[in-house]
């Protein structure tokens, strides 16, 4: 409906009209103009166009003496890319085949044919363990009205309490992991929670207020590690962390061989732990009131400054266990690179995630997949790793822009349908005779 | 220009929204659609505009058929529409608005910026506008703003014009205004189709009125019918526009309010030490013309606005500081003038906007651990919207419906089936039945009345004297923040008509037989409008 050219309506002392913002309006439109049917076919068409860049960036087909051959090759190359990536993240067949060839299953397990298996699903749901706690870090604060753009500094806020946890203190076994993984929850809660603070008193907007904190902790890390005396290793020529004590690692859970670790198990019970917030407790509905309508909220009587903080908090913490469980399960030492992209990736798994918990997990699952796949690409064809970055891309921009895929598919608009319906007969249905 | 409609029938899907509707417009007359929200009226004017198109029936201009195939069609045959949300770009001026669409290029390319000012004074002057090209719509009252619009229509050569709507979002005074405006529109040979569901309005200022009821013409009057004629073809059944009620016994003094004085955001004082009580069964109405303060007022007695300096107390319990929170607690129950912005979620089920100032209590939330979140109870929750639904006959699909999509008359059933729905002492209904259908109106009414029957200390703020004087046992007028006097409901509306015009003698507010000739602005001192423009029919 068309916004009424009225006169700005006073605000409350304190509130903000935080839906009005571009940006909040661009995310929430992408996330809410999906429906389930658009996200796939932007899986499709991502792929597609993905398996045709592979194609014809490769030497192969660009050397074909002709039309003919040309195509063949492509397609061989195209299919041998999508081949590659599933076995790197879903099963191998060969290694499949080795396993049913051993003679009896102790051997198998023995001689590691059952962890060759299960290898490229364990690096999968390793590669996702971070996605996923980072996409509820954004997934969260959105239901409540708030953009998290600051994935990163929270995580950097989570991994170095992590680390710090882990190498610079002595613990017993099972209770040093526990309060590494406490640790990073709370480092990350805390820088999640000045941004609430900051927009619960002042309201800056938090998505200014995240974006200068990501360049406040990016290079508040590069200088606890370049500081011997801070976190830097000592003796060490770079800025590292020394490694973390061998009982502050995310336990395994599959034996040695396989990667996957406790982590994962942590990020799932956080989606399921967000998803009841949510949806079965009285935060969750004050954080979904505050969300979709914080002035009917406040006449409601609801505090909506500290459900922005708390939100914040939570989404900071959760984002920080996706740095606890990096620092704790795969990377054992804190660098200036251990942030890597998950800010950023962050943004996209929720958005394909459309921002519920079990969205999340799916996106997060779906581009671990793709981390997980990515060396086999490069190994069996050639493609080059930034091509699956591209093919990443291809999916957040066709999932973010759902009319694109409609023009493509020729879906009916839903939008436009119910505009028919909304200027004209729909309310008589509804109406108080009717 | 001569304009008639043949048997226009739309459909969407199974619903009938227009069935065979036929009329005729003349030219120079105000022709008046009057209908109940959801009567296809909107539907039958986008139909007109280009917007839609009929399934049946046909569309004829001086005798011969066209085919309006969009607005841009309709705008070429000469129709011009000023719809309900007015379609303006706020940080544009008004020649800027006017011109979009059909901008001149002068010499080089260059838009003629000179021209549509000059065009634009032209017409404001031709048809006493009184609108200044150069002002930025984002800071004209709503009222100029409609005005702007109808230049939109008239410097594209409308000869008829379609106005939805149109008072909706406008103040009595506002109201005055465009009636003149209308008439002078009319006295040069424009048609004007008036669409409205505000009997006196459609009463004061058409030639004839076309009911429409449940998508088709239920029949044809001359402005000089009765209220009670029209009212009973547009509900299909006799209504009675003034709730019976026994005479009020008052008892205790349950709401207290004693020099409460608020200051605006502007630094402007909006309530100006302003006293009354409200006693247990009894309904006091504080009338007033939209902007005096009233929506201050409301804000302050439930802790949404700071208030600069008096008290408040509920049954003796001091409110003053209080967060909306215990206010609500305290048995303060509260229908806020917005009910889309302040009153509900839209986006939200109607269940769970049922329990939106409840959710937290025992009996919809368990804890699970002592000091952390706590588990909603589901089934208790649907319990509660079942009761409530049947309670105050919401039409809704099922409960978890989203409120957004219900009409306004429902929506506001569920906000007054939640505020009444848990136990109260005083009940604050700012505007209750504002842009509600006639039907809806009865209903909130009687449901006010009961609670004043039932003890209930009630509180109406409303700028429809109508309202106040069919709900009020005693009137506060209000003005520039402050009670201009205190009245008992018999007395003549004039009177407090005075009031409400902070005593001047003029005579503000709807009379059909003789309109005002200028009713002026209410005062330098009194804030502008902010009333959002209540969206009639919820898509």
């Amino acid at each position: 409906m068309t916004e009424p050219a009225a006169p700005a309506r006073e605000e409350a002392p304190g509130t903000e009209p935080s839906q009005h913002y571009p940006f909040g309006k661009i995310f929430s439109e992408a996330l809410e103009a999906n429906n389930v049917t658009v996200t796939v076919l932007a899986l499709v068409a991502a792929t597609v166009l993905g398996g045709i860049l592979c194609a014809f960036t490769n030497p192969v087909v660009l050397h074909a003496p002709g039309a003919g051959a040309m195509i063949a090759r492509a397609w061989d190359v195209a299919s041998g890319t999508y081949v590659a990536l599933f076995e790197g993240s879903v099963v191998n067949p060969h290694t499949l085949a080795a396993l049913f060839q051993q003679a009896s299953i102790p051997t198998a397990i023995h001689d590691g044919f059952l962890s060759a298996v299960f290898g490229p699903l364990s690096e999968t749901a390793v590669a996702a363990t971070p996605l996923i706690l980072a996409g509820l870090a954004v997934a969260l604060p959105y239901r409540a009205g708030l953009f998290n753009i600051g994935g990163q500094s929270q995580f950097i806020g989570g991994a170095i309490m992590a680390a710090w946890l882990g190498y610079a203190v002595n613990l017993p076994v099972f209770v040093h992991v526990v309060v590494c993984v406490l640790g990073g929850f709370a480092g990350g809660a805390v820088t999640g929670w000045v941004v609430g603070e900051v927009k619960a008193r002042t309201g800056a907007h938090e998505v200014i207020v995240t974006i200068m904190l990501n360049y406040v902790m990016q290079y508040l890390l590069a200088y606890l590690l370049s500081s011997a005396s801070l976190l830097q290793a000592p003796g060490s020529p770079n800025p590292i962390t020394p490694p973390i004590a061998s009982d502050a690692h995310l336990p395994l859970l599959a034996g040695s061989n396989l990667r996957i670790n406790a982590g994962f198990l942590i990020a799932l019970a956080c989606a399921f732990g967000v998803w009841w917030l949510l949806n079965r407790t009285t935060t969750g509905f004050e954080f979904r009131a505050v969300g979709a309508n914080p002035n009917a909220s406040r006449v409601a009587g609801m505090n909506v400054e500290r459900s922005w903080a708390l939100a914040m908090l939570i989404g900071g913490g959760l984002a920080g266990l996706a740095g606890a469980a990096v620092i704790g399960g795969t990377d054992f030492t804190l660098n200036p690179q251990s942030y890597g992209t998950y800010g950023i990736d962050a943004i996209t798994v929720a958005l394909l995630g459309r921002g519920s918990p079990g969205g999340v997990v799916a996106a997060g699952l779906l581009f671990g997949a793709l981390h997980a796949g990515s060396p086999g690409m490069q190994d069996v064809t050639g493609t080059p790793v930034q091509i699956v970055q591209v093919l990443q891309a291809l999916i957040v921009l066709f999932v973010a822009a759902p009319p694109l895929i409609r023009t493509l598919f020729r879906l009916r608009a839903t939008r436009a349908a119910a505009r028919g319906a909304g200027t004209s007969g729909a309310a008589m249905s509804k109406g108080w005779n009717a | 220009m001569e304009l008639e409609l043949r048997g226009i029938t739309k459909r969407f899907g199974s619903l009938v929204a227009n069935d065979g509707i036929s009329l005729a417009v003349a030219p120079g007359k105000v022709h008046a659609l009057l209908g109940e929200n959801g009567a296809g009226k909107s539907t039958l004017m986008n139909v007109l505009y280009g917007l839609l198109q009929p399934d049946e029936g046909e569309i004829l201009i001086n005798g011969t058929g066209v085919r309006l195939g969009s607005p841009k069609d309709a705008i070429a045959a000469g129709i011009g529409m000023v719809h309900q949300h007015f379609m303006l770009v706020p940080t544009f001026t008004v020649a800027e608005n006017v011109t979009l669409g059909i901008e001149q290029a002068g010499w080089g390319g260059l838009l003629d910026a000179r021209r549509t000012r000059s065009e634009v004074r032209e017409l404001s002057h031709d048809y006493g506008l009184d609108v200044d090209p150069d002002a930025l719509v984002e800071e004209l009252p709503v009222g100029i703003q409609q005005r702007v619009e109808i230049i939109k229509a008239l410097v594209r050569k409308a000869d008829v014009l379609i106005l939805d709507e149109p008072t909706a979002v406008l103040t009595p005074a506002e109201t005055e205004e465009l009636f003149r405006i209308i008439r002078q529109l009319t006295d040069r040979g424009t048609s004007v189709i008036f669409i409205s569901h505000k009997l006196r309005e459609v009463q004061a200022i058409a030639d004839t009125i076309t009911v429409l009821r449940r998508g088709a013409v239920v029949g044809e009057r001359a402005p000089d019918a009765t209220i009670d004629d029209l009212a009973a073809l547009m509900v299909g059944r006799d209504v009675q526009l003034r709730v019976s009620k026994p005479p009020a016994s008052p008892g205790r003094v349950v709401l207290d309010v004693a020099g409460l004085t608020v200051v605006g955001t502007d630094g402007q004082t909006c309530v100006d030490r302003m006293s009354f009580q409200v006693k247990a069964g009894e309904i006091l109405g504080i009338a007033g013309v939209q902007g005096n303060g009233q929506t201050e007022l409301c804000e302050a007695l439930m802790g949404l606005r700071p208030t600069a300096g008096g008290a408040v107390t509920v049954d003796g319990e001091d409110l003053t500081t209080a967060t909306p929170r215990r206010r609500l607690r305290s048995g303060v129950a509260y229908v806020p003038e917005d009910r889309t912005d302040d009153g509900l979620v839209g986006s939200f089920s109607v269940s769970e906007n049922l329990i939106l100032d409840t959710y937290d209590r025992k009996e919809f939330a368990s804890p699970l651990l002592p000091g952390g979140p706590r588990n909603l109870r589901l089934p208790e929750i649907a319990k509660n919207a079942a009761e409530r639904i049947a309670e105050f006959d919401v039409r809704t699909g099922s409960a978890s419906t989203a409120a957004g999509t219900l009409s306004g008359g429902n929506q506001q059933k569920v906000i007054l089936a939640r505020e009444l729905g848990r136990e109260h002492r005083v009940l604050i209904a700012s505007q209750p039945t504002r842009g509600l259908d006639v039907g809806s109106i009865e209903f909130v009414h009687r449901r006010i009345v009961s609670q004043r029957d039932h003890g209930v200390a009630v509180l109406i703020v409303s700028s429809e004297l109508d309202e106040i004087y069919a709900l009020a046992d005693r009137i506060a007028v209000m003005y520039e923040g402050k009670i201009t006097g205190f009245r008992d409901p018999d007395v003549a509306a004039a009177e407090v008509g005075r009031l409400m015009a902070g005593g001047a003698d003029l005579t503000p507010g709807l009379t059909p037989t003789e309109p005002e000739p200028v009713a002026t602005e209410p005062g330098p001192v009194a804030p502008e409008p902010e009333d959002a423009p209540e969206p009639e029919e919820k898509p």
